[in-house]
């Protein structure tokens, strides 16, 4: 198992990428930055297309970011049915990196603003998936 | 560079549901667009295809068409770029047209998103955003474009009533389209009534998916002379991209694609968002049209809301935008959209809108975006 493993429900096999979900296990979300020039990814790349270098290395996303958007979807695309409803969001961390995803269900409606301050955590999704989220 | 004109323009009508195959359907465009032109089909030089894939079967539908259409053996391809792929076809022909390889072009678009369920569709539509690092969490359209309504509401002040005024214009339009596939007047109250699809954006926030077709017939100048009384100019063509995935993004109260396809276009036509007399935008969700305003510089950014509060894009207004009831009223069938906006401004051009006709319209604009901001086409069209 590898890629395939990350999300509720994967549509990508293969990735060059795919130690991020080893990297999920151990509670870390990471990016990668490249060894050549220093660009920064979220989500991870395997080839910098600044320098078109293909050597990478991984850098872990800590601390507090910041929602800049949010919804919280009543519908779902087919497959995902049983989750509604469910909140995405886009949070800016450090160094203007920004993160996609779904923010934690226990999060209140009147939490859930933009500008609130989230961190990101691994979700077990049991059947051996693994995701993260957005958590206050 | 040689100039290139719309010679000929047809649509089917959108609907939920067409009672017949996919050729069948573009059959429908192609013969209004025909006779429209009055051409036959021998006089046709090349034509290219655009849909969105994976809602039939068929596999290849260029050779499908051009076939059924009596096109062979001309050359033929598929051009895609999901909801802006018959724009971007448009761009194509331009291409080749201006280039001299070919004299007349046709561009067919048609999308039959009735053979599979709501649900599926959204999951098709959400792969056509970023599958390895998104459509994991469960995307669809509704969702993206309501984080841009959120960012925008937060930066601006726009609100969920200023939304819904889009859709009241709509439908006031739609009414008086017969190509369209919702007919019915909708008023604030019933706008605002039903519950969140994904917050902030509303059932009547939302177009639906439709079946439909549509066909934009261009030739070079001189050929449109011969064969047209009143070609339809090609002034500007812009297009611009953006990354795929929302962690790319630097704003969301804005669709940065839109933003440089317009600034190309109206560089290309030698004139500013002022001169524009009619525009079809890509309503797609209310607030996409919101953006639209202030992407296209028809409003300042953040003053989207006083144009439709002051009814400034009605058929009567300082911009007239969608007066044939736009996405919202007419339906989305994705691949046929751009085209049926072409339509739209050609006829308006033509001075053939009938009720949906706007007062002296010279210049028209098309702003036609493929996926949440991926694509961008704008283009520009003129009498002379």
């Amino acid at each position: 198992m590898g890629f395939d493993q990350f999300g509720i429900i994967s549509f990508t096999g293969t990735t060059k990428a795919e130690q991020f979900v080893e990297f999920l296990k151990n509670n870390e979300l990471r990016g990668t930055v490249c060894k050549e020039c220093g660009a920064k990814f979220f989500p991870p790349r395997s080839d910098c297309a600044v320098c078109l270098s293909d050597e990478m290395d991984w850098f872990p996303i800590t601390g507090e970011g910041t929602v800049v958007t949010f919804t919280k979807a009543n519908f779902a695309p087919a497959g995902f049915e049983k989750d509604v409803p469910y909140a995405l969001a886009v949070a800016e961390f450090a160094d203007g990196i920004k993160v996609f995803g779904r923010l934690d269900k226990n999060l209140s409606d009147d939490e859930i603003k933009v500008g609130m301050k989230v961190k990101v955590r691994a979700v077990d999704l049991g059947d051996d998936r693994i995701s993260y989220e957005l958590t206050a | 560079m040689a100039k290139v004109a719309v010679i000929g323009v047809g649509q089917s009508t959108f609907t939920r549901s067409y009672p017949g195959s996919i050729r069948e359907l573009a059959f429908e465009a192609f013969r209004d667009a025909m006779k429209d032109a009055g051409l036959k089909a021998g006089q046709i030089d090349a034509s290219i295809i655009c849909s969105a894939p994976e809602y039939d079967k068929q596999r290849t539908p260029s050779g499908l068409m051009a076939e059924y259409l009596g096109l062979n053996p001309q050359p033929t391809f598929y051009v895609e770029s999901v909801c802006s792929s018959s724009s971007t076809g448009l761009r194509t022909a331009y291409g080749l047209i201006a280039s001299g390889l070919h004299d007349v072009v046709l561009v067919l678009g048609f999308q039959k998103m009735s053979e599979i369920s709501s649900a599926e569709s959204q999951e098709r539509m959400g792969r056509g955003a970023d599958i390895q690092w998104e459509a994991p969490f469960g995307t669809m359209m509704p969702a993206y474009y309501a984080m841009y309504a959120r960012g925008h509401m937060e930066k601006y002040g726009t609100t969920e009533e200023d939304l819904g005024l889009i859709r009241v214009k709509a439908s006031t339009y739609g009414q008086i389209n017969e190509k369209a596939a919702f007919r019915k007047a909708l008023v604030l109250e019933k706008v605002m009534e039903p519950k969140y699809i994904a917050t902030p954006l509303k059932m009547f926030d939302c177009c639906a998916n439709a079946d439909g077709s549509s066909c934009v017939i261009l030739a070079s100048e001189e050929k449109a002379r011969d064969l047209c009384d009143k070609p339809i100019l090609i002034k500007g063509l812009g297009m611009a991209t953006a990354p795929i995935n929302m962690a790319g993004r630097d704003t969301f109260s804005g669709l940065r694609c839109a933003q440089l396809a317009g600034k190309q276009a109206y560089e290309m036509a030698g004139i500013s968002p002022a001169d524009v007399d009619v525009a079809e935008v890509h309503d797609c969700f209310t607030i996409a049209e919101m953006m639209a305003y202030e992407d296209l510089g028809f409003a300042a950014p953040g003053e989207g809301k006083d144009l439709i509060r002051n009814k400034e894009t009605y058929r009567e207004g300082k911009i007239p935008v969608n007066v044939d009831g736009g996405l919202l009223s007419k339906g989305h069938p994705i691949g046929a959209t751009g085209g049926s906006q072409i339509r739209t401004i050609v006829l308006q051009l033509r001075e053939q809108a009938g009720d949906m006709q706007v007062a002296d319209a010279k210049i028209g604009l098309v702003h036609n975006i493929g996926g949440v901001g991926i694509y961008g086409n704008v283009s520009i069209f003129g009498v002379e």
